[in-house]
């Protein structure tokens, strides 16, 4: 009756009340924001598709403990309103974690998360501070942030350069909103230790236009590396500019968000950007024992495989999101000896994830109370013939530094 | 039905110029109070509040932006920058000196304000589409600005964490007493701009929306009041910026892009530009709109999709509705919500002997 009140304070409407029926009883619920119609629908119209495969997949083998999950997705077009929305919603519908989608929405959430005691996770965005888990105790960035991003890139083209940098040009071209400056300080630090010459590149939004940066890179300051730390269309614009001037993609290294094969795609094809080295923080390719139990799950209802498949970055990512929360529920639960857990004990839970590899699609993680990176672990993907091959295993750059600074942070 | 002048007898000047002068506008406003201030946060859940939160924010905001383009018709698409303005002058005052809400809102309104002034200036020699050009200029610059100089942004991530605000020392921290705070400021805001269109400035910038020419002729100062009508205008942007940032919990010029000032020119013109009322409607509309359409597809799109295509499907279908109802209604009634309703409210005051 409360409930039917508000209602018609607002607008008359039954489908409110259906919308927000409380979770049944043995099951528990992950909220889940996406972005399919916003700016970056290029990720999220592959991303969440992962996620709920994911989820149909751990429920068709009877669900954790006992318990089946349930995910409810919600569109926050990229907006911060919208999220808020979308939050509340979630909570009212008793979540115990929140996949979180955009860098300012999960700035937006923090406080919320930590008021009422709900995780969130943002893989491979937000803020890079949000790592240390006494500052940030609910959000859990649980992949490489900027800052280990930009730390292993510059340990990779070092590895690639020799093993010196001192006397190196390297290149920073970045996409010029708070993201696209984070990495900035780490790269700096790394410049005064490893003695290599660094010049930025600043491109502005929306990112299309950047034909006089790429000019002064190729043509002018030939630097011995370019780290590209682009979002959107961007990536791919950088590419074909990059090819155009000449400059070799094989001194070329893209950040995560410029590493889909959708961004490749977008340039020309695998054959116009042989060379081109990707950052990943979850496993590229469709060669991996979950993604065939998928495959077999979509088989046995008659249906061919799903075609965001395909842009398995994308969709490997998904999965790695949404299978950390289950892990962190599955450990929630051995907490309260499988009684329904609530955020806290998920909080709990993400805090014990180790180990947990999923046949190499997952870094080496080891989420800590005080590490919520769990590690900053990437890979390294290179572009050649028509697909992304693995170029390094599972690694860390300059570790100490990426915790100093954050623990010098926030 | 509802409106009754006939039996009214004004006595008194004081009686005339009342800002509500039908017994049942105040026997109306008193019942919507009630509703509102009483009833509602306390039957209401959080989540109905959340949402209620979103719309009051927006209120404030479209009813400053009302007061540029519904009332002087100047364009503004540089709204969202001057609500970033007050957000994070609000942001560092709480942060730094720890301000009360009372000092940092208006600060946050005050700076806005002399941003927005100084934005203005163009506007005595350009109109229309060019104006509107002027001011997208602005917001890039305020944007720029911010995601450029640290002591503006506070940091790399261009995000200042603030607290809830206090009221007699205590910290607002659930929805209801957020909804009560805001609900203070958009009847502030209401009352005021009722108030400033009945004045010498409100009557100066209805002048000059119908015919600037003729303003100037009969001796209204067309660049005075143009500034004004920016500077008011740009005090509701900062004062809506301070709300969001106390409602959030962070100051982020990413929230307050160029998406959002388009996103508030759509309310107004959707409400009704011109009116004090148009610009709730709109907000109404523009922020519970995608949300009803969603409970709408979630509850009814079961019948044509399967559950895992529905997820894929109502996003792009929910924006596609959003689309076409405003399309709908501007077609219906380009005058906005607010002259649909004040067709209905006409209606119903023969009904029934309309003829």
């Amino acid at each position: 009756m409360r409930h039917l009140t508000a209602t018609a304070l607002l607008l008359a409407g039954s489908m409110w009340v259906t919308g927000n029926a409380v979770a049944q009883q043995k099951e528990i619920l992950i909220g889940s924001q996406c972005d399919r119609t916003g700016p970056t629908q290029i990720t999220g119209t592959v991303f969440c598709p992962a996620v709920q495969d994911y989820v149909n997949l751990i429920n068709s083998k009877g669900g954790i403990g006992g318990y089946k999950i349930r995910v409810d997705e919600i569109d926050n077009n990229y907006q911060v309103p919208a999220a808020i929305e979308g939050y509340e919603r979630h909570k009212q519908m008793g979540e115990v974690s929140d996949i979180i989608w955009g860098t300012p929405q999960a700035q937006a959430l923090n406080p919320r998360l930590v008021a009422d005691k709900i995780p969130g996770t943002s893989p491979g965005f937000g803020s890079a501070a949000a790592a240390n888990g006494a500052k940030y105790p609910y959000l859990f960035p649980v992949a490489a942030t900027y800052w280990s991003q930009a730390a292993a890139a510059v340990k990779f083209v070092k590895d690639k350069l020799g093993g010196d940098l001192k006397g190196k040009k390297l290149a920073y071209i970045y996409y010029d909103n708070p993201a696209g400056t984070e990495p900035l300080p780490i790269l700096k630090a790394l410049q005064e230790s490893e003695g290599f010459e660094l010049r930025t590149f600043a491109v502005p939004p929306p990112g299309v236009e950047m034909s006089a940066q790429v000019l002064d890179i190729a043509q002018r300051y030939r630097p011995d590396f370019v780290l590209a730390h682009l979002f959107g269309r961007s990536p791919s614009v950088a590419m074909k500019e990059l090819k155009r001037s000449g400059y070799p993609l094989s001194k070329v290294l893209g950040f995560v968000w410029a590493s889909s094969e959708a961004d490749i795609a977008a340039a020309g094809g695998f054959g116009a950007v042989q060379g081109y080295h990707t950052m990943q923080f979850a496993g590229v390719g469709s060669d991996y024992p979950v993604l065939n139990e998928i495959k077999a799950m979509y088989q046995k209802e008659g249906k061919p495989p799903p075609k965001e498949m395909e842009t398995s970055v994308y969709y490997n990512r998904g999965i790695l999101d949404v299978a950390l929360h289950i892990e962190a529920v599955r450990h929630a639960l051995e907490l309260t000896g499988g009684k329904p857990p609530t955020g806290a004990d998920v909080k709990k839970g993400f805090e014990m994830i180790q180990g947990f590899s999923l046949g190499g699609l997952v870094p080496p993680l080891q989420v800590t109370p005080t590490d919520h990176e769990g590690g900053g672990w990437v890979q390294i993907f290179q572009v050649k013939g028509d697909g992304l091959v693995k170029e390094t295993e599972w690694f860390q750059g300059y570790r100490d530094l990426v915790l100093r600074t954050v623990n010098a942070a926030s | 039905m509802f409106y009754r002048e006939a039996g009214v007898f004004k006595t008194s000047y004081a009686a005339d110029m009342a800002m509500m002068p039908l017994p049942n506008t105040r026997w109306a406003a008193v019942a919507l109070g009630v509703l509102f201030i009483g009833i509602a946060p306390a039957v209401c859940d959080e989540y109905t509040l959340s949402v209620l939160n979103l719309i009051l924010i927006a209120v404030v905001g479209a009813i400053g932006l009302n007061i540029l383009v519904g009332y002087t018709d100047q364009v503004s698409i540089g709204h969202g920058a001057f609500m970033s303005v007050g957000a994070y002058t609000a942001a560092h005052l709480i942060t730094q000196l720890n301000a009360p809400f009372w000092i940092a809102v208006p600060a946050g309104g005050l700076m806005s304000a002399a941003i927005g002034t100084l934005v203005g200036i163009p506007s005595l020699r350009i109109k229309g589409l060019y104006l509107a050009i002027a001011t997208l200029a602005a917001q890039l610059i305020i944007e720029w600005t911010i995601n450029h100089v640290p002591w503006v942004s506070g940091g790399t991530q261009s995000t200042i964490q603030v607290g809830p605000p206090s009221v007699f020392g205590t910290p607002l921290t659930s929805a209801w007493q957020m909804y009560l705070f805001l609900m203070f400021f958009v009847i502030l805001a209401m009352v005021g701009t009722q108030n400033l269109i009945r004045s010498r400035i409100g009557r100066a910038f209805i002048a000059i929306r119908d015919q600037d020419i003729a303003a100037e002729i009969i001796g209204i100062n067309i660049f005075h009041y143009k500034l004004w009508a920016f500077a008011i205008s740009s005090f509701y942007a900062g004062v809506t910026g301070v709300l969001y940032t106390y409602y959030l919990g962070i100051a982020n010029y990413e929230q307050f892009q160029l998406d959002v000032s388009i996103n508030f020119l759509a309310m107004v013109i959707i409400g009704g530009l011109g009116s004090t009322l148009g610009p709730v409607f709109g907000a109404i509309f523009v922020t519970l709109l995608p949300i009803v359409t969603r409970r709408v597809l979630e509850s009814a799109g079961g019948l044509f999709f399967s559950a895992s295509d529905l997820s894929a499907v109502i996003p792009s279908l929910r924006l596609a509705i959003f689309g076409g109802l405003i399309i709908f209604f501007l077609v219906v009634e380009p005058e906005g919500l607010n002259r649909l309703w004040r067709n209905i409210r006409n209606y119903f005051r023969l009904w029934p002997f309309s003829y």
